[in-house]
């Protein structure tokens, strides 16, 4: 049989079509995308409505706090990097007037001074990281988590742009030889992806509290601010709390008792 | 028409020689880059956008500026761009190609660019970004390579082409003001949180774009037998003229809300970037000499006389595209980081890999223009014959 050359054309791109069509709707057939729409809690799992995390300034001595920056990043392999430029934190110290740059004033509390806060991710209820990303790679749970997938993350840091706290770290190399010591529970993170603090969701699924709490003697309170009588919801009805930089609107789930 | 690109004499391919060594220097600095990491960039924890962000943001005005040659032929029926538009469309291709290749070589894990497309995110500016994009630059390969092919043909272009052309021309300054949305509305970021920042980028594409273009007319009407004439150039330069001007008030706006609000998350990033702070002003200098410049460029270019003198026209242009350039490629981006959210000074300089894929980048973009140019110059000078 002869065929002229535009009809050879004209079968091979309807075979293209044909055949990228049919591979396409095996794809849907096979892996549907159900998988993603449920998963099990395991019995035991803390739950809740809006988890949030007080932390009791008066409590809080650098002590305590090291030992909770040191539970954490032991716990989730963050490494320890000791260029500032590069360096990945999850939880961390600021003074006040970087901590609280919008309430710095000359004559503030002495003791304020002289303190350090402790700092991570403020779970924000409305997060700014989240409505950028262009990948759902960070997304907020149901129980206001903001949640980060390092296997989807392409890299492009809008999340760190968007974030008004500083609270996201970039992995510039592979940083895996600056981890000291491994935990062969939790993954270690590639180069080029984004990461922080996810109040250690991996943690309340056995039902554990997060690690810096555990860790805290009563300094960091974490708890469901929808459940009334939760800790939580008891301290902040009593003491009078400050958050950081709530005018942008975020509402960040991280108070500070000071 | 492609065949047209593959004869040209010594000078062309000296210059597609050129191009491609440099595109050969900045890919092999890319692949270090994607062994060791973003590292080896200037970019840091706090400036965790650098040159190559800015680049793009820079390029994505110069792509948008095609529509100042194709709104007035269209819309207008100004008869004497007919000539030039090509000029637009094909300047707008290579432009955007690199804005793509600049967020390309930005990407932590570029090898899942795709994921973008695989979980589309209507709430993400930058998922916007790329749709506008990509239908900008698919708009103007074909409007441009159809027009042209029927110019050759020397007959009028096809029906179904005008439609596209129509869609075309708000297209053109969506990229910008969707590009100008990656930052306006990031609530953190003082420097960028303004209304005024879409039309500032708006402003200033239409000033360096149309520039470029006076530019490279010139080079085409020295070097090649095709003149894109001088009321075209004439009037493009109008179009410079007023958009720098408006692009220096617009500026003058934002500085009298910031400083005479006195808000201080506003003012720091104005005062690092004019002034210095704690002793941080690499910036300082290139901020003044931006400044200085477009206002220089504004004034010699709005005296008709001196706009007509072409050697004075070209000298203006550099100006602005040097003075835009600094703004956007250099200072908008960094600026808006310095200082950071918990008022700090960390700052930021390109490193040298980082300079050079960047300009393996920009030759991308220079290559593309080349022989985009090369086949419209030479059908043009074939229809002259």
């Amino acid at each position: 049989m002869d065929i002229s050359r535009r009809e050879f054309l004209r079968i091979a791109g309807a075979s293209t079509i044909v055949g990228v069509l049919g591979g396409w709707a095996a794809v849907e057939l096979l892996a549907p995308g159900k998988l993603e729409e449920k998963y099990l809690l395991k019995p035991g799992a803390l739950t809740a409505k809006r988890w949030a995390m007080v932390v009791d300034t008066k409590k809080m001595d650098e002590v305590t706090a090291n030992r909770c920056i040191e539970a954490c990043h032991r716990i989730h392999n963050v490494p320890d990097i000791a260029d500032p430029k590069h360096e990945i934190k999850w939880i961390w110290l600021e003074p006040f007037e970087n901590a609280f740059p919008d309430q710095q004033q000359e004559y503030v509390a002495e003791y304020l001074k002289e303190e350090s806060f402790i700092l991570l991710c403020n779970q924000c209820d409305n997060p700014p990281c989240v409505r950028v990303c262009p990948t759902k790679a960070t997304w907020k749970r149901e129980d206001g988590i903001v949640m980060m997938d390092q296997h989807r993350c392409i890299g492009c840091r809008f999340c760190m742009a968007a974030c008004p706290y500083g609270s996201r770290s970039f992995n510039w190399m592979d940083s895996r030889p600056f981890i000291k010591e491994r935990n062969p529970e939790y993954p270690t993170r590639e180069k080029g992806v984004v990461e922080k603090c996810d109040f250690c969701a991996e943690r309340l699924d056995e039902g554990l509290m997060p690690a810096c709490v555990e860790v805290s003697n009563g300094a960091l309170i974490f708890g469901d601010l929808a459940d009334f009588k939760s800790e939580v919801r008891k301290i902040l009805r009593t003491r009078y709390s400050i958050r950081r930089k709530p005018h942008l609107g975020t509402n960040p789930q991280v108070y500070y008792i000071v | 028409m492609f065949e047209k690109a593959l004869i040209g004499d010594r000078k062309y391919w000296g210059l597609i020689i050129v191009l491609l060594t440099i595109i050969g220097v900045g890919f092999l600095l890319y692949l270090w880059q994607l062994k060791i990491g973003l590292k080896i960039t200037g970019m840091s924890r706090d400036v965790s956008w650098g040159f190559y962000i800015a680049q793009f943001t820079y390029l994505v005005g110069i792509a948008a500026s095609a529509v100042m040659v194709v709104l007035p032929y269209y819309i207008h029926d100004y008869k004497a761009f007919g000539r030039i538009t090509i000029l637009g469309e094909f300047l707008a291709v290579s432009a955007v190609t690199m804005c793509m290749l600049f967020i390309f070589v930005d990407l932590g894990k570029p090898m899942r660019v795709f994921n973008v497309l695989l979980h589309p995110t209507l709430n993400s500016v930058m998922f916007w970004d790329m749709v506008v994009l990509t239908g900008y630059l698919l708009l103007n390969i074909v409007i441009g390579w159809t027009v042209l092919e029927a110019e050759r043909n020397e007959a009028p272009p096809p029906k179904w082409v005008k439609p596209l052309i129509y869609i075309s021309i708000p297209w053109a300054p969506s990229i910008h003001i969707v590009t100008a949305f990656l930052y306006s509305g990031l609530p953190g970021r003082g420097f960028w949180l303004t209304a005024i920042l879409a039309p500032r980028f708006l402003s200033s594409a239409f000033a360096s774009g149309p520039a470029l273009l006076i530019l490279l007319a010139l080079i085409i009407k020295r070097f090649t037998r095709f003149d894109p004439g001088r009321e075209q150039i004439q009037t493009l330069a109008k179009i410079v003229t007023y958009c720098i001007i408006i692009n220096v008030l617009f500026f003058l706006f934002e500085v009298f809300t910031v400083f005479y609000s006195q808000i201080p998350e506003h003012m720091h990033h104005f005062e690092y970037l004019f002034l210095g702070k704690a002793g941080h002003e690499k910036l300082v200098p290139w901020m003044w000499v931006s400044f200085i410049w477009m206002v220089l460029a504004a004034a010699l270019l709005v005296i008709p006389r001196v706009r007509r003198d072409h050697n004075i026209l070209a000298a203006g242009c550099v100006f602005v595209i040097v003075a835009t350039w600094i703004d956007k490629g250099l200072g908008l981006i960094i600026g808006g980081f310095v200082p950071n959210p918990f008022d700090r000074i960390t700052e930021y300089w390109p490193t040298l890999p980082e300079a050079l894929i960047a300009l393996g980048v920009w030759a991308m973009g220079f290559f593309i223009l080349s022989i985009l140019y090369k086949i419209a110059i030479s059908i043009k000078e074939e229809v002259m014959d």
